[in-house]
């Protein structure tokens, strides 16, 4: 699988997208510190931008890839090489490179910019979420044979975790607006990784305005460490989930 | 005010070293037994060691001093120090265990209808209440070190407790681990300066029916409420600092029914909401930094005639919230960081007004729960339109002159 | 060493393969013959484990191949239109194949490279490839590994005479080493003196599957477009 994923790597970073990805994040990152001199509000910016073009990038880069290389999954399928391997190595040589770029663009800058502890959460959290929509990628393209059915479909899923969704919880929310909705809505939060990745931030940022919460499951949730471990778990589960699906219908799809 | 009370205390000095006796105590001896034999005006030196004396009564004008920190201990069962007479001072104890108890509300010294007392330089620990006021005039309460390790509202006392007294001056103490820091209750013309009230059950400073009284320059940090400000007027609050108060039911100041007072120069820090206002009229806030709280200022429909001016608004979650959509209050010339607009005509001031309430400040305030969607895109999308069209948010909510750049605070 | 037993694919309501059964020996080198879409390729690709069959199975030197891997060891495949990573050069994708596959101890045979005279283009990116060109690559790639079973699928398609009979050749000379061959073309003339056994697949059926000696008494003739054209003719009288 090692091979795989060099050779796969290899042939991501000759690409000059993820170039382009690194410079547009490094672009971002840093002309947004030397523009803003409040680096709690550039951080925020950051953010912003992070929860929505990093999952953007990722679900079009993966998707797009692994049809590009039908080429080179075909090559290999015929080789004695076991078939999960195959797409594992393209998998992870997908997401190394997208994490580099992260570091690179991302990373790197609030390193040497706003060393802090709310820049290496943001961070994490995008990685996090560079790996979750890879998987919802990879799990769209295999899926679907055609290739523009497969980069709407996670297109479509990018948008529906970005702004849908939301949306279908804020309406909900005001529909039971006279029911104690605080269980609810952390369950609801967990079935949308950008949420999740959001809330995470919140802790770092918006802690003293959620303290302010009634409700003693969210102050079990914001004030002590059970949220950040909650979201952690749930995060790996949505980052593990849609790949190992994806590799189980790999394992069985007609080539 | 300050001033007279010091010469006071002075002259009170001046008397013994004059022409009083100096009556010693060691360690084994009584201290109530030495203020027996005393007459008025002479001064106790009290050497270390530990005294268990049952309460010490002090019915005449002296002068206690502990050489080296003598323990008075009150075993959990007594009131440690009562003061009754006039022109009193206690320095230098450490003052610890007095007694608890559900109906009298028991304290390692208090003082009891008397005037001029000094309580200076002592160390107080774990006791019900510290220092209590009753009835007390032109008191010095000062370089104090009171702490506690109470854990329940019912369990611990105040830390400083003044109740229908008027003239005193609490300073330099340090509060920590009481049911309240400091707590007024019809306490006039008296002034709070220099203290910390830390981590303290309910609220580091407590404040009720207590007009034309002055704090400043306090840290009030941690405390399970913050600080409370109730029913007052003409109350002076200037370069204080409240820090880290977190909690739904915690501020950084709570103002309830206030009127005709000012709050100028504080720095609030990381709290759930840095000012809570509820039925007040005619404040002056102005020259405070909010910095990094969860709202700047919770402004209920109650209050009016407030003046919010020339403060600045740095990286809170929520700079303005308010419950009603009536605006009686103003909220001109402050630094909003979140402001977006431009000043062409550079004079410093942004060229077309800030709405300080967030849309979603407003859905919030309605539906708590909706707090989870805080930052996201959704919710974004749909404060940018309302920015552009205000439908929701009360159209007078603005400041008309929103700075460009904070204010040198 | 290949037996297939009842394999049955469909993708939607098209019936690709139909209960073939039948099974191939060490040594024999047989043509897979059929008008277009009667389920050559599909068979191949079910052999080669890229097709996953609906039901019955196949075993390969009495190995199951069902999520197997280890078996594709002993066979290189030369698909019939190769595609490649577009931005690899030659040498990368050879490397990478040799990287990739290569076990301690394994005899290369890179005498097609040689043939071809490929080193020459090592440097070249396969996107700016002939057709021609790639199909060389791919060749070059199923004889590599000195596999004892090779699956060709029109491997003469698109190769100028010159390079289609080194090809031939080269089958020849593994043939002779006895190893299976298995070759799939529409230009039948390609396919005299080489192939030793006929399966024809219609309509993603068996219809026979017989050696040419047999086949050419049957018929009388000689050349196996001869051989074929006559079995059809028998046929469509038949009907």
């Amino acid at each position: 699988m090692k091979k795989i994923i060099k050779y796969s790597l290899l042939d991501i970073l000759r690409n000059r997208i993820i170039l382009a990805y690194t410079l547009l994040l490094a672009l971002v990152s840093i002309s947004l510190f030397l523009l803003e001199d409040n680096p709690a509000k550039a951080i925020m910016s950051l953010l912003n931008i992070s929860l929505l073009i990093v999952p953007l990038v990722s679900s079009i880069f993966c998707t797009i890839y692994l049809y590009n290389s039908a080429e080179f999954i075909e090559l290999l399928v015929a080789q004695p090489i076991k078939r999960s391997r195959l797409l594992w190595g393209v998998y992870l040589g997908m997401i190394t490179a997208l994490l580099v770029a992260l570091l690179l663009g991302i990373g790197l800058p609030l390193l040497i910019l706003h060393p802090a502890s709310t820049s290496l959460h943001l961070f994490l959290i995008s990685c996090a979420l560079t790996v979750v929509f890879a998987s919802l990628a990879t799990l769209s393209a295999v899926l679907t044979r055609d290739k523009a059915k497969g980069i709407g479909l996670s297109l479509l899923l990018w948008f529906y975790f970005t702004f849908i969704f939301d949306g279908l919880v804020l309406l909900v929310l005001f529909q039971l607006a006279d029911y104690p909705l605080d269980t609810a809505m952390i369950g609801m939060s967990m079935l949308n990784p950008i949420d999740m990745a959001r809330i995470g931030m919140l802790l770092q940022l918006d802690i003293s305005a959620m303290m302010g919460l009634t409700g003693a499951l969210f102050q079990d949730f914001f004030g002590t460490g059970a949220g950040l471990l909650l979201i952690t778990f749930v995060m790996l589960i949505w980052m593990a989930f849609p790949i190992l699906l994806a590799v189980r219908r790999f394992k069985n799809k007609d080539l | 005010m300050i001033r007279q009370l010091y010469i006071l205390v002075l002259l009170i000095a001046a008397t013994v070293q004059g022409n009083a006796t100096i009556h010693l105590v060691k360690a084994g001896e009584s201290i109530q037994a030495a203020i027996k034999k005393a007459s008025a005006g002479d001064m106790i030196k009290v050497y270390p060691g530990t005294y268990r004396e049952k309460g010490i009564l002090i019915d005449k004008q002296l002068v206690l001093i502990g050489i080296d920190f003598p323990v008075l201990d009150g075993e959990k069962k007594y009131e440690i120090l009562t003061i009754t007479a006039d022109h009193v001072v206690i320095e230098g104890f450490e003052i610890i265990r007095s007694g608890y108890s559900s109906m009298d509300e028991l304290a390692a010294v208090r003082i009891k209808e008397a005037n001029y007392v000094g309580v200076r330089k002592n160390r107080l620990r774990d006791n019900f209440f510290g220092i209590y006021c009753q009835h007390a005039r032109y008191a010095l309460i000062s370089d104090n070190h009171i702490t506690s390790n109470g854990t329940s509202e019912l369990e611990a006392g105040n830390g400083i407790h003044a109740w229908k007294s008027d003239h005193l001056v609490i300073q330099n103490n340090f509060i920590s681990g009481h049911r309240d820091g400091i707590y007024f209750e019809f306490v006039t013309e008296s002034t709070i300066t220099n203290n910390q009230s830390h981590k303290n059950i309910r609220y580091g400073l407590h404040f009720m029916f207590s007009h034309q009284d002055i704090y400043t320059q306090n840290t009030f940090s941690e405390n399970g409420a913050g600080v409370a400000v109730m029913y007052s007027r003409q109350v002076t609050m200037f370069h204080n600092k409240f820090l880290d108060n977190w909690g739904s039911a915690a501020y950084g100041i709570l103002l309830k029914d206030i009127s005709d007072s000012k709050a100028a120069f504080n720095e609030f820090a990381r709290n759930t909401a840095a000012i809570y206002m509820e039925g007040s009229s005619r404040l002056s806030i102005y020259a405070n930094r909010f910095v990094q709280n969860g709202y700047g200022i919770r402004i209920q429909a109650s209050c009016d005639n407030n003046t919010i001016s020339k403060n600045n608004f740095i990286a809170n979650s929520f700079d303005i919230a308010t419950n009603g959509s009536l605006v009686l209050n103003s909220f001109d010339e402050n630094y909003w960081d979140k402001y977006e607009g431009y000043d062409l005509d550079k004079d410093g001031v942004g060229d077309i007004p800030y709405r300080p309430l967030s849309l979603f400040a407003l859905i919030v305030e309605r539906n708590n729960s909706a707090m989870m969607l805080f930052r996201s895109p959704m919710v974004g999308l749909l404060e940018r339109a309302e920015k552009i069209m205000p439908g929701i948010t009360p159209e007078k909510l603005k400041d008309s002159k929103p700075q460009m750049k904070p204010l040198p605070l | 060493m290949i037996i297939a037993t009842n394999v049955q694919k469909k993708f939607g309501r098209l019936v690709a393969l139909d209960r073939i059964s039948l099974s191939c020996n060490k040594g024999q080198t047989i043509a897979l013959i059929g008008p277009n879409g009667s389920g050559k390729t599909t068979f191949i690709k079910c052999l080669l484990g890229m097709v996953i069959p609906d039901s019955g199975f196949i075993t390969v030197n009495q190995e199951n191949i069902h999520q197997n891997w280890q078996y594709r060891k002993q066979i290189g495949y030369m698909p019939q239109i190769s595609r490649f990573p577009d931005n690899m050069t030659i040498e990368q994708v050879i490397d990478m194949v040799r990287d990739i596959r290569y076990q301690p101890g394994q005899e290369l045979d890179e005498e097609l490279i040689d043939a071809f005279d490929l080193r020459r283009q090592f440097g070249k990116r396969m996107r700016t490839l002939s057709g021609g060109t790639r199909q060389k690559v791919s060749a070059c790639l199923a004889f590599l590994f000195n596999p004892a079973i090779l699956i060709l699928d029109e491997p003469t398609a698109g190769l100028d005479p010159v390079s289609s009979e080194l090809l031939k050749d080269k089958i020849t000379r593994e043939k002779a080493k006895g190893k299976l061959i298995l070759i799939t073309s529409h230009v039948l003339s390609d396919l005299d003196d080489l192939v030793s056994e006929i399966i024809y697949l219609q309509d993603g059926q068996l219809r026979f599957h017989e050696s040419v000696s047999q086949l050419q008494e049957k018929t009388g003739e000689a050349k196996l477009n001869k051989v074929m054209a006559q079995i059809m003719l028998q046929k469509t009288a038949h009907q």
